[in-house]
């Protein structure tokens, strides 16, 4: 794991964004942009990082910021990074977009772009809800979570974005959580040395729509790691390996009730539904135990 | 000529002082601080500089810091206004 001095000073987010307090898509933003440098464009589609930016004729963000419709992020990086490739150009292309730009609208063009194999890296900050319209339901949110559109609680389960991303076999994909910081700047600085079409995703826990205190976000963060209803792992070339904060919560993770109560929009969560939320994540660490395992 | 393109260029307060959005502000205990930087890491908007001073006219008062402090050295004090 990297240690606080390897992690570079110069901060390419201005102070300060027009993020709620407690903002953990602005907090991944940050160590995103540390891990990837001053030669980058970003692009972003709609979601709560097109609005936080600032007002024109100012922005906050210190890099190239592309804002594009919801579906044509990762088609709309795919062809840049091709553009500037052609022209000799290293700069690293970083699609930012949000779980409604990723899991609902925008699946199509980031499945399109990686069967194509460009070099780009395509990060999902995943607040489990359209957060920046006021939290609708998304495929990303969970069973059982409260928003504006599920008001009793939502009745289908989270789409599982990971494995689809991985039936695309991409050289590189991971999952990161706020919380960890440094794991997530080890995680982009490594998608970023390999070639080819790159997938992080970040769960980026959101108080306003999560319903818990501000001061909560990393210690939800780290509880959703620590119950592991969140996986952190790397899958390099197909090999799986799990990280650090992980390793614990595989061997014995705690009840899922600690991760429910910590927020409020599961406040009208039933017993059966908590324990099918628990089921799955049995379910899910043994998966991803076996996989490591290079059982399945 | 005043350039009329539709690019934003990065500034300094570019979504204006959002310090003002606060209700509590955070003070820093020297005396139990230990200087460890995990309050800096886990800032989401970059308010806490090296030596560790907090900018007031940006930090939004979200208590992360105070809540991650290993030391409990960071108190969250209502403001007066």
């Amino acid at each position: 794991m990297s240690t606080i001095s390897e992690i570079p000073k110069e901060e390419y987010i201005t102070t300060c964004t027009a993020a709620c307090a407690g903002c953990s898509s602005s907090l991944s933003l940050r160590y995103v942009l540390k891990a990837a440098g001053p030669d980058t464009v970003l692009v972003v589609p709609a979601c709560c990082t097109s609005v936080i930016q600032g007002m024109y004729p100012n922005t906050s963000f210190n890099v190239p910021v592309y804002n594009i419709a919801f579906a044509a992020a990762a088609a709309c990086a795919s062809g840049m990074s091709k553009a500037f490739r052609s022209a000799g150009k290293k700069t690293n292309v970083i699609v930012y977009a949000g779980d409604g730009g990723t899991v609902d609208i925008g699946i199509q063009a980031l499945s399109g772009a990686f069967e194509r194999g460009t070099d780009f890296l395509y990060i999902c900050y995943d607040n489990e809800a359209y957060g920046n319209t006021g939290m609708q339901r998304s495929g990303a949110t969970p069973l059982g979570a409260v928003t504006t559109t599920t008001p009793a609680g939502k009745t289908e389960t989270k789409k599982d974005l990971d494995q689809i991303v991985a039936a695309h076999n991409p050289p590189y994909m991971a999952t990161a959580c706020s919380a960890y910081p440094l794991d997530l700047y080890k995680k982009v600085k490594k998608a970023l040395s390999i070639e080819g079409p790159k997938f992080i995703h970040i769960l980026a826990p959101c108080p306003p729509g999560w319903r818990y205190n501000s001061d909560k976000t990393i210690e939800v963060g780290k509880l959703a790691v620590k119950t592991g209803s969140w996986v952190l792992y790397e899958r390099e070339y197909g090999k799986l390996t799990v990280s650090g904060p992980s390793r614990t919560a595989l061997k014995k993770p705690h009840p899922i009730e600690e991760y429910i109560r910590a927020q409020g929009r599961f406040k009208k969560a039933t017993p059966e539904i908590i324990a099918e939320l628990q089921q799955s994540i049995e379910k899910n660490l043994a998966r991803i135990k076996k996989e490591e395992e290079g059982i399945c | 000529m005043r350039e009329r393109l539709a690019l934003s260029r990065p500034k300094k307060g570019a979504c204006g002082l959002t310090g003002s959005w606060r209700v509590f502000r955070p003070v820093v205990d020297r005396e139990k601080c230990n200087q460890c930087g995990i309050c800096e890491i886990h800032c989401p908007d970059a308010v806490i500089d090296e030596e560790l001073n907090i900018d007031l006219d940006f930090c939004k008062g979200c208590g992360i810091c105070a809540n991650v402090c290993p030391k409990k050295a960071i108190t969250m004090v209502r403001e007066e206004r």
